[in-house]
């Protein structure tokens, strides 16, 4: 695969991924090219295309074109597939993907893209085994603040020992302003955290940091 | 699955990303990010040292920026130092921002290379990935240097995690793509192999698209990789939908190995080992019965994984184009196919059996479609789908079917689509020229062409048809009477005003007996469409008009009355002022004589490869490929003395096509009366100023069969033919361009045309040296009893750069230049051996001495006769005495491939005739040699026998000598 590209029905690009060396001006012409052409098409036509000595495939996700380009041998269908993948994959994600999620969580797509494709080739195809690498990761990153969190407040944690629950939690760190390297956290901050379904910090902190968690609770 | 971070705590990000997304306009948009960059660049250059996470942030907000379409020009140190993060979050941003924005300040390189290395020797697996997936995404040469050589053991060390490895094999294909050089497998070689073995599947995966590219650039070195993927391939073709749990893909275990696997193999030919090759078979066979069973969901993804895998079986079984059982399965598979509701599925099986078309076994099989084909070009709704259409009739056009798959392309023309009409145009005009038996037809079909898509005739299209029709004086009549009628609607395109003013202006002559089509009435046609012409067609017209003149005496007066006319005489635009002014001049003051010369019917262009193949192969597409493909067929089909396989570089230096300024009588690229050309107008002015008669000797020379003695040999005796000379001769049998000599010193190029019994040759003789040659000098000599047979003069000898002044006693051929010379041939009765070519020249002081034969053998005198079988063995039956008959049996020499014995034997000169021997396998050609003595008719057949690898030629006409020596002639050359 030579470029993946990830645009609206407006054109606007969503995202971009490029496995082989091309200057910018060129991925612009490209970018301009695909857009208009494949916006052009009428629906239920074929999703493939010729293009210069490229083959394009594309699909139409709800408001979202997925489009890549394929080199001569290179088999459509499969790559019609491999979209689908990366879709399924992105939805698992952040559940029910839709195109906000990619715009404002863009650098997310990016990592998720590079655990399935690496250099145009298909890395990984199971979805589970996608799906656990970038939990991991992001589970990486979240022991990484608990820590963090339990390091600076040692109190906190000590004093709640036994009989912490999520709504204590946020309400006792809801009083305070809470500075972590990562900046300032507000009351905000965790409630939106709250609302994307996210466990309570005490729960990770167990799963995640056995010993912290001895440690504390 | 929870997501954890999802937002990650940037919540400046959001609110800048959504502060963007409310902009109204882009004015307001580039405001807002102007105020971003400036924060951004006051809080990195700020004296107080940024935390992990505002940097994170902003770099993150810059990558954002940067995505939206926007330069940036820094913060690239910023992401650098992420890397050395020991926060996962904030080391992966670093690495995204130098994926997307790779800097190749070599400072920079130096310092991200530094992290990578730390990274991949952490032994933290997520780390690990980061780098590799880092080093893949950017695989600049620098990174390459650095990691080339530590990827592989990372890839094959037994300790790495598996997801590692998949980063890594990956990551170092993508290195070797870019930097072939400095990625070295030696030593790993086996060991990544045997990767095909692994356990894990995403590692086999991954490493399989590493091997199919190390394989198909070093086959030998990874041949053993053919019997791991068949047992694979084989395992995973056998196992039930349930048994590969998650790589099981809607119910199809494991389509994207299965595809890989099937890719591998077509880097290698068939395995030789039986018990491999008989599973493999197995395993096609599997995927073929695979495609009847009924679906085992109803989900578009479960049958396109499956059909993936299909169709890559069936890409495999073409690329060996060995198993003719399964080359059939396949065709009728895609058959199916052809009429499947989902549209995807009639596209692929398109374009699939554009490949299956070349292939020898598949050809008819595909042919059988023809009405399936014809019938999606017409109604198809996808206009993606009719362009394969289309290129699939291209490639299943042959002979027997070309009438009718250009019948239908035209028609289908009327309606298309504006984005594949000029494909369409050349491709029909291509099929028309290649397959055309009568040349009216082809003369119709290219009208046809310019009255439906006239504004997608390129150039190249109608320049061909006027060099056919200059070259075939059996179409001229009938091309001149077409070309009349077609000028008669009151539209028509622009083109067929350009085509009817050069085919009138040379050969209205044709038509001028019949009253409705009297010279007069054919000017006034013309000059009717004359004002609504553009300056270049207005051009062509006025040079139309003087040829008229001269053909019909009777427009004189009212021709130089519109020639005198303002509106021409004055006309603004300079050249049609200056033609009309010269032409004018030029019917006023030159003799009938002189008019005449001047205006002489055009002499046969030289064949040269037809421009409009050229320019399809420069638009790029699919179909290009097919045409590449039937390169081999091509040859000799084109008209009459077509382009024989002439040599790529002569037919190329050849190709150039005039530009469009320059109009039509420029196009004669050996124009022998320079006079003509008119925007070369003080040429002209030379023609007056000398006497007339004096001024064309040039011209006339080039033309006629002069006889005059060669020029005065050098005292020393030509040297003895070379001992190669046969051979080379042997070169030019079936074909008659390319290059016939050449040593460190000079190299001769030859160009050849016949026409009936006469031949014109030109001899190019370069310099290769960058000193001159002195006292050059070439002779040509009939052997003994030839002389009379054939009669040869040398015309012109001409230096290329200068005109017509070399018939000087010494001539001299400058360093690095090249000369021409012309030989006229004339065949008067049927000869043996060939004219000797001696050329003489002083290469500092030292006497070079080189006696060549001139490529001239019998056969090409040949005028290709098409005939049914019946006349066929009719006529062999009365050729039925002994001496009548020459036989050989004989080894092959070369391979024996299909379209190279077709190219060859039309090559020949004869023409190819099809359907005629009950056994397939024959070919027979039937043929008149024409001497000024008489006509012999030929027939060959030609029995190759591939067990044996041997051929039986025989050959029958109604002259003993000339059976015998064609029959020698060709036994050469297989």
């Amino acid at each position: 695969m030579r470029f993946l590209l990830l645009f609206s029905r407006q054109g606007k690009l969503r995202l971009q991924k490029w496995f082989t060396p091309i200057p910018e001006r060129e991925k612009k012409k490209i970018t301009r090219d695909m857009t208009t052409m494949v916006l052009a098409r009428k629906p239920r036509s074929c999703n493939f295309l010729h293009w210069k000595d490229l083959k394009i495939v594309y699909k139409r996700y709800a408001s979202l074109y997925f489009c890549c380009g394929l080199d001569a041998e290179e088999n459509e269908l499969l790559a019609l597939e491999m979209l689908h993948r990366y879709v399924e994959l992105l939805d698992k994600y952040f559940g029910n993907v839709c195109e906000l999620d990619i715009i404002f969580n863009f650098e997310k797509a990016y990592f998720i893209l590079d655990e399935f494709l690496l250099g145009g080739e298909v890395q990984e195809t199971s979805k589970l085994v996608v799906a656990r690498s970038v939990e991991a990761s992001d589970m990486l990153q979240e022991k990484q603040r608990l820590m963090e969190i339990i390091l600076l407040f040692p109190l906190f944690f000590s004093c709640y020992h036994g009989g912490i629950h999520e709504q204590a939690c946020i309400l006792t760190l809801g009083g305070m302003d809470l500075h972590t390297p990562e900046g300032i956290w507000t009351i905000t901050d965790l409630t939106t955290v709250q609302n994307h379904g996210v466990m309570s910090s005490r729960m990770i902190c167990l799963n995640l940091c056995p010993e912290a968690g001895r440690e504390c609770f | 699955m929870p997501a954890v971070s999802k937002g990650d705590g940037m919540r400046g990000l959001a609110v800048f990303i959504s502060d963007i997304r409310n902009c109204k306009s882009k004015e307001a948009e580039i405001k807002r990010i102007n105020k971003e960059l400036a924060n951004i660049r006051s809080k990195f250059k700020g004296d107080k040292a940024l935390d992990g996470y505002s940097k994170k942030k902003y770099v993150c907000k810059l990558l954002f920026i940067f995505l939206l379409g926007h330069d940036i020009d820094f913060g690239h140190m910023e992401a650098v130092n992420l890397l050395s993060s020991n926060k996962y979050t904030e080391k992966q941003i670093g690495y995204l921002f130098i994926s997307v924005l790779v800097n190749s300040n070599s400072e920079l390189i130096r310092l991200i290379n530094n992290a990578i290395k730390n990274d991949l020797s952490s032994r933290n697996p997520t780390f690990m990935c980061l780098a590799l997936h880092c080093i893949a995404n950017v695989g600049s040469r620098e990174m390459a240097e650095a990691f080339a050589g530590e990827i592989p053991r990372i890839l094959v060390a037994g300790d790495t995690m598996d997801s590692v490895k998949q980063s890594a094999a990956l990551c170092l294909l993508r290195l070797y793509k870019a930097s072939p050089d400095l990625v070295l497998m030696g030593e790993w070689t086996s060991r990544v192999v045997h990767l095909l073995n692994d356990q894990h599947m995403g590692v086999v995966t991954a490493a399989i698209s590493l091997i199919t590219c190390l394989s198909s650039k070093n086959p030998d070195e990874f041949k053993t990789c053919v019997s791991l993927a068949v047992s694979r391939l084989s395992r995973i073709v056998s196992s039930a939908s349930t048994d590969l749990q998650d790589y099981t893909y809607y119910f199809v275990p494991a389509p994207w190995l299965s595809c890989k696997l099937l890719r591998l193999l077509q880097c290698y030919p068939p395995p030789e080992d039986g018990a491999v090759k008989g599973r493999l078979v197995e395993c096609l066979e599997t995927i073929l019965n695979k495609a009847q069973e009924p679906p085992k969901s109803k989900k578009v993804q479960h049958s396109n994984a499956k059909n993936a895998i299909l169709f890559e079986a069936i890409s495999l079984i073409i690329h060996y184009d060995s198993e003719p059982n399964l080359l059939v399965r396949a065709c009728n598979q895609l058959g199916q196919f052809l009429q499947h509701r989902e549209t995807n599925l009639r596209y692929l099986a398109l374009e699939s059996m554009c490949t299956l078309a070349s292939s020898e076994f598949s050809h008819e099989a595909v042919k059988t479609h023809i009405e399936t084909v014809i019938n999606a070009l017409k109604t198809e709704r996808d206009v993606s789908v009719r362009q394969r259409a289309a290129d699939l009739l291209y490639a299943m056009c042959d002979r027997s079917n070309a009438k009718q798959i250009v019948a239908e392309m035209l028609s289908y023309l009327e309606t298309a689509d504006y984005s594949i009409r000029e494909e369409m145009v050349l491709k029909v005009a291509i099929l028309a020229e290649k397959y055309a038996v009568d040349y009216s037809w082809y003369v119709d079909t290219i009208l046809n062409l310019i009255r439906i898509a006239g504004d997608y005739v390129s150039e190249e299209v109608w320049y061909r048809v006027i060099q056919i029709v200059i070259n075939r004086d059996d179409v001229q009549g009938y091309a001149a009477k077409t070309v009349f009628e077609a000028l008669q609607a009151p539209a028509c395109h622009e083109n067929m005003v350009k085509v009817g003013g050069y085919i009138l202006g040379e050969f209205g002559n044709l038509i001028a007996g019949d009253p409705r089509s009297s010279p007069l009435v054919q000017f006034n046609l013309l000059h009717s469409k004359f004002h609504l012409c553009s300056v270049p067609t207005r051009a062509l017209l006025l040079s139309a008009y003087i040829k008229f003149i001269n053909l019909f005496p009777e427009t004189k007066a009212t021709i130089q009355e519109v020639l005198r006319s303002d509106s021409q005489i004055r006309n603004s635009d300079v050249e049609l002022q200056q033609r009309a002014v010269e032409y004018l001049k030029l019917s006023s003051i030159a003799s009938t004589d002189v008019l005449a010369t001047v205006l002489e019917e055009m002499p046969p262009f030289p064949e040269r490869e037809s421009s409009i193949l050229a320019k399809l192969k420069k638009k790029k597409g699919p179909g290009a490929v097919s045409v590449e493909l039937e390169d081999g067929k091509e040859r000799g089909e084109l008209n009459g003395g077509g382009d024989r396989g002439g040599d790529a570089a002569i037919a190329a230096s050849n190709a150039s096509t005039p530009s469009p300024s320059a109009d039509l009588l420029g196009l004669r690229s050996t124009a022998p009366v320079s006079g003509t050309t008119p925007s070369a107008g003080s040429l002209l002015v030379d023609v007056f100023s000398e006497a007339g008669p004096s001024a064309t000797s040039a011209g006339v020379n080039d033309d006629g069969f002069l006889s005059s003695a060669p020029p005065t040999v050098a005292s020393e005796d030509p040297a003895p033919p070379l001992p190669e000379s046969d051979e080379l001769l042997n070169k030019f049998v079936c074909k008659n361009n390319g290059v016939l000599f050449e040593n460190q010193l000079l190299q001769i190029g030859i160009k050849s045309e016949y026409r009936q019994n006469l031949g014109r040759m030109y001899l190019f003789y370069g310099n290769k040296t960058s000193v001159q040659f002195v006292s050059f000098n070439t002779t040509v000599s009939c052997p003994g009893e030839l002389q009379s047979h054939i009669l040869q003069c040398i015309c012109t000898h001409t230096h290329t750069l200068l005109n017509v002044q070399t018939k000087t006693v010494e001539p001299l051929v400058e360093g690095g230049a090249q000369v021409q010379q012309v030989i006229n041939i004339e065949c008067l009765t049927d000869f043996i051996d060939a004219p000797l070519l001696n050329i003489k020249f002083r290469y500092g002081g030292a006497l070079q001495n080189i006696s060549l034969k001139l490529p001239v053998t019998i056969n090409k005198f040949f005028q290709p006769t098409e005939m049914a079988a019946a006349d066929f063995f009719q006529r062999w039956k009365q050729l039925s005495q002994p001496q009548q008959e020459a036989q050989k049996i004989f080894k092959a020499s070369h391979g024996m491939d299909t379209e190279v014995l077709k190219a060859k034997l039309l090559g020949l000169g004869t023409a190819l005739l099809e359907n005629v021997d009950p056994n397939p396998e024959n070919y027979v050609c039937a043929g008149v040699i024409q001497t000024k003595a008489q006509q012999v008719g030929c027939l060959l057949r030609l029995e190759p026998n591939a067990q044996a690898q041997m051929y039986r030629l025989t050959l029958r006409s109604s002259k003993d000598t000339v059976s015998q020596r064609v029959c020698d002639l060709l036994a050469e050359q297989f």
